[in-house]
């Protein structure tokens, strides 16, 4: 006896591919980002996502990926300055844009005033939410460099951490911006 | 063997003492102490703030092949046929592999060896792997496996406690000797039950019941082998036991284990969800050595989901006799676990449920029977706190009715009936330190609970929970003579300093921690010293990141192999100076005179003067439980600890009267930790407990239905936002344990027990009503709330029937 399951396993749980029936890869295309402030041609198939060329065509592994369903917020990276979810974004999308990941915060061997506070206030323990909190921070901190506790987490509502209980969180993304405010006031 | 005083770093402490006393550069430290103790960024967080940390997804090697897992579709089935002849038809498919090639039974626990990588023969849960695919690249695997064909024939699911319990359902493990699908039972007496009970004022008998839930790590287990030319194997995996899958997978892939190196990159979490060996581990490995390349096999969040060896659902029956005063004259634990289809950590799991409940009050009879049982869902195991979750739920819960019966104050109440420091308990275990009164105290000023406990408005509430934890297994699961952790420290001759050691960084800091520990030994900063662990060619033998052994044992053994390698220093340093080797303190990279710091010579000098005289500076230590830990009785392995960590929790809440909502507004969480090697990193952790406890006490569960998971990913499985989580204050209580590295303890696992019954608490304190099973859903409220005190809701078709054999 040989039946169909009325839940194919196989096929929900890998995002796009679940919607293709054997399907097979298109042919690659050459598209042209800015990344971290480089430009950049790769090529890559079509249906793959920002995360995925992002991860295994251009080897910046510094984005996690915690679902691949738009569920934790790990693949957090900012396209033209706005966070995304780099797992529900076709790379195809974002040819010509400029696109920024955790690879790109730290500037000329300088680390980000967020990636400072998040080490100096124990807010990455495992560190793989760590990539994604530190975008949609940044994010935040380039429209609201003296942000409340609130707007902190509004902005921070669509990232999961399991670790933190998000207090340490809080507190980094607080003191980071108390840094740039002042650096920016100085 | 090691005995409790060989860990005492008695010079240390005195050479630090002194140095504190005498020496400028001290002057202003905690005791003396110049790394200890100050909360310093972890070593291990540059990486992870850069994007540099390497976790098991994250490598790829050359001409890496990509492989994907068929999962049943059934939670319960004969396999009659698995036809795989289409898929290597496929472009781009270089191997597939059923269970046939990878006959050995395995499991974490040699109790229970029921496992194997693909399912053969029998599906026992929707999700069990059935075989598994190579391909060029992980889309095409996931198209292979379309083209595998099996067929099923149904069998009926056993999908709940009473249906494990029953004669007439099929058994999931036919091997079993048992009339149904009973795995493991448990029964356990100490002191006089009888006369406890009859000299009781007052019984109390209450039933609970837990939900199972997942550890849902923000890292997908992955996978990566490679099979060399010269026959030997590296399987690089998010495991926080390396150790124990070196050992299976050797056994596993018919190999000896000197052929297999394990490596534990980074992990993305873990709460015990990583703690033994997956079948994709096992796969990749085979794949490799099959096909000659390299192989990952990378899980999904659903998959993540069946793989699970999460929290057990739990029902138990908790019955306290106690005296007008409250004074406890017997208590009897029933437990009976809902295990899932294979064993895991299952034997264990039971024995916790058990073993330490008397560990948090006296308790001067005891009775423990608790029963495992298979149902086909994904395996139950270990998740932060094993076993002893949610009994501490059931016994915090009951006590809080007993102090409100007898009306006595629930926080007094507590503290009176605490343990007592270097105590043992009626079940034999030995307590050491003990910070619990002294937690309960913290809590209970820090937020008023005596003005606000049954004085707040109907709708809001306090409540207050305590509990233990343990610092390592006193014993291990292959039980032998050996050390339960190992390290090796190596001073190089440009003054840099690096630490060898099994364990597996799974976030909690277990790299900063050596880190610390080794560099208040040397006298050196903190990011002077490397650490290269969780592999198991490169480092010494460290049993896993599990049981919160961690700090303890591991942090044991880092002590004393610096400690070794400080006396080869000591000894070229004393030369220098021109004074005796004791009379060296070691700090600021730097080696003084205690009598007189300004007399000092360079760390740099000494490591190069050490190594012209002696050769390579490397010290080894290692740490072995004392024996004195337990009692002598079948199942008195489990419970033991070298020390015990214990916490308080309370817990305000506000619950809206109409629709059943719980929102807690602040959870305060006293940990007695021993010494805080490193207060932030301690916080962290009871802040994180404190948040996943919440989790469980609200909204977190692994529930099914028709054998299917209801919510295998994480927008349906609820996990709290940072909007959910409320303010969260961490006090940190210190005890300065005697056996522990410096005094230190746990703070991994210990904070997140007592947050669940504190919650469960504080509800019935606001609303006059108890709901007993979790999580407390709204809808739970609200039937408490019509109802007021209607007892269990899931238990409302009475308790399960007794498994045979209970007597």
């Amino acid at each position: 006896m040989r039946e169909k399951s009325p839940y194919d396993l196989r096929a929900s749980a890998r995002g796009i591919y679940g919607f293709f029936e054997m399907m097979t890869a298109p042919p690659k295309i050459l598209a042209k980002f800015r990344l971290n402030g480089d430009e950049i041609e790769c090529a890559f198939h079509p249906n793959k996502t920002l995360l995925e060329v992002l991860r295994e065509d251009l080897g910046l592994t510094g984005t996690k990926h915690g679902c691949e369903m738009g569920h934790c917020g790990a693949c957090t990276v900012l396209v033209a300055g706005e966070p995304v979810l780099s797992c529900l974004t076709l790379a195809l999308e974002c040819e010509g844009s400029e696109i920024e990941t955790v690879e790109g915060l730290a500037r000329g061997g300088n680390l980000h005033p967020l990636q400072h506070a998040f080490t100096t206030c124990g807010a990455a323990q495992c560190g793989y939410c760590t990539p994604g909190f530190l975008l949609s921070a940044a994010a935040l901190l380039q429209v609201n460099d003296q942000p409340s506790n609130a707007e902190i987490k509004e902005a921070l509502a669509g990232n999961l951490c399991r670790c933190t209980g998000y207090t340490k969180i809080i507190e980094a993304v607080a003191l980071a911006a108390e840094r740039m405010h002042e650096s920016s006031d100085a | 063997m090691p005995d409790a005083p060989r860990h005492v770093s008695t010079a240390t402490n005195a050479d630090i003492e002194a140095a504190g006393t005498t020496a400028s550069v001290n002057a202003k430290e905690p005791e003396g102490f110049s790394v200890v103790g100050k909360a310093l960024p972890r070593i291990d967080s540059y990486a992870k703030v850069t994007g540099a940390a390497m976790y098991a997804d994250d490598i790829a090697l050359p001409r890496m092949l990509f492989g994907r897992l068929l999962r049943s579709t059934h939670a319960h089935a004969r396999i009659t046929r698995i036809d795989c002849r289409a898929v290597l038809g496929l472009p781009g498919v270089v191997a597939v592999a059923t269970g046939e090639e990878l006959p050995m039974r395995y499991g974490i626990l040699p109790s229970s060896p029921d496992e194997m990588v693909f399912a053969v023969d029998k599906v026992r849960y929707v999700g069990e792997p059935i075989a598994a695919v190579v391909a060029v690249d992980e889309l095409t695997a996931e198209q292979a496996l379309k083209l595998i064909e099996v067929d099923y024939e149904p069998l009926a699911p056993v999908m709940t406690i009473e249906d494990a319990l029953r004669e007439d359902l099929p058994k999931l493990h036919v091997e079993s000797r048992k009339p149904n699908n009973v795995h493991k039972e448990v029964h356990l007496a100490f002191g006089d039950m009888e006369a406890g009970f009859a000299a009781a004022d007052r019984i109390f008998e209450d039933e609970f019941f837990y939900e199972g839930n997942n550890h849902a790590a923000m890292e997908q287990h992955a996978a990566v082998a490679e099979y060399g030319g010269d026959g030997k194997f590296t399987i690089w995996t998010s495991s926080q036991t390396p150790h124990y899958l070196h050992r299976i997978a050797a056994a596993v892939l018919g190999i000896p284990a000197s052929n297999l190196r394990v490596i534990a990159p980074m992990i993305g979490g873990g709460f015990g969800g990583k703690t033994e060996p997956f079948q994709h581990e096992l796969a990749a490995a085979h794949f490799a050595r099959k096909t000659g390349r390299p192989v990952k096999f990378a899980l999904t969040r659903e998959e993540v989901f069946y793989a699970h060896r999460g929290r057990h659902p739990m029902k138990m029956k908790i019955r306290t006799g106690v005296k007008n005063d409250g004074t406890i004259t017997a208590s009897h634990v029933q437990t009976w676990l809902d295990g899932g289809a294979y064993g895991s950590y299952g034997v264990a799991t039971t024995y916790y449920s058990g073993a330490l409940t008397p560990v948090t009050y006296k308790i001067p009879a005891y009775a423990f029977d608790g029963c495992r049982v298979y149902t086909n869902k994904p395996p139950c195991g270990p998740k932060r706190g094993h076993g002893t979750t949610q009994p501490r739920f059931g016994f915090e819960c009951q006590l809080d009715k007993i102090a409100d019966a007898l009306g006595l104050d629930a926080a007094e109440y507590r503290t009176r009936i605490a343990v007592d420091p270097y105590s043992r308990t009626v079940n034999y275990l030995r307590i050491t330190s003990c910070g619990l009164r002294e937690c309960i105290d913290a809590a209970v000023q820090r937020t008023d609970y005596r003005k606000k406990h049954g004085k707040l408005p109907r709708g809001r509430g306090i409540g207050l929970a305590a509990s233990t934890y343990l610092c390592g297994a006193g014993l291990p699961i292959y039980w032998n003579p050996m050390p339960h952790s190992g390290a090796m420290v190596k001073v190089d001759r440009g003054g840099g300093v690096t630490v060898y050691c099994g364990v597996s960084e799974c976030g909690q800091g277990s790299q900063h921690m050596l880190a610390v520990i080794v560099a208040e030994t040397l006298g050196v900063d903190v990011m002077d010293v490397r650490v290269c662990a969780g592999d198991t060619d490169l480092t010494p033998v460290d049993l896993g990141s599990y049981s919160s052994r961690v700090t303890f044992m591991a942090g044991n053994a880092a002590h004393d192999a610096a400690e070794a390698v400080r006396r080869d220093m000591a000894e070229a340093a004393a030369q220098m100076l021109g004074i005796a080797p004791e009379q060296c303190g070691f700090a600021n990279r730097r080696v003084f005179d205690v009598a007189k710091p300004d007399h000092y010579t360079t760390f740099l000098e000494v490591a190069q003067a050490a190594e012209a005289r002696f050769g390579t500076l490397v010290g080894v230590g290692s740490y072995t439980p004392p024996e004195n830990l337990h009692g002598d009785f079948k199942g008195s392995g489990v419970g033991p600890s070298p020390a015990y960590s214990f916490s308080a929790c309370i817990a305000e809440v506000e619950v809206d009267l109409e629709t059943g909502e719980v929102h807690v507004e602040k959870i305060t969480l006293a940990h007695d930790c021993g010494r805080a090697l490193n207060p932030d990193s301690v916080e962290g952790q009871i802040e994180g407990s404190a948040y996943m406890g919440l989790g469980e006490a609200l909204m977190e569960e692994s529930s099914f239905r028709g054998g299917l998971h209801k919510m295998p990913n994480l927008l349906d499985y609820k996990t709290p936002t940072i909007l959910d989580t409320p303010e969260i204050e961490a006090i940190i209580i210190e005890t300065d344990d005697k056996e522990g590295p410096f005094g230190a303890k746990e703070a991994g696992e210990g904070p997140l027990n007592p947050v669940i019954p504190a919650i469960a608490n504080a509800l019935a304190d606001a609303i006059g009503a108890r709901v007993y099973s979790t999580p407390i859903t709204a809808e739970k409220v609200l039937k408490a709330l019509e109802g007021a005190d209607s007892g269990a809701l899931r238990l409302r078709h009475g308790s399960p029937a007794r498994a045979e054999a209970i007597q």
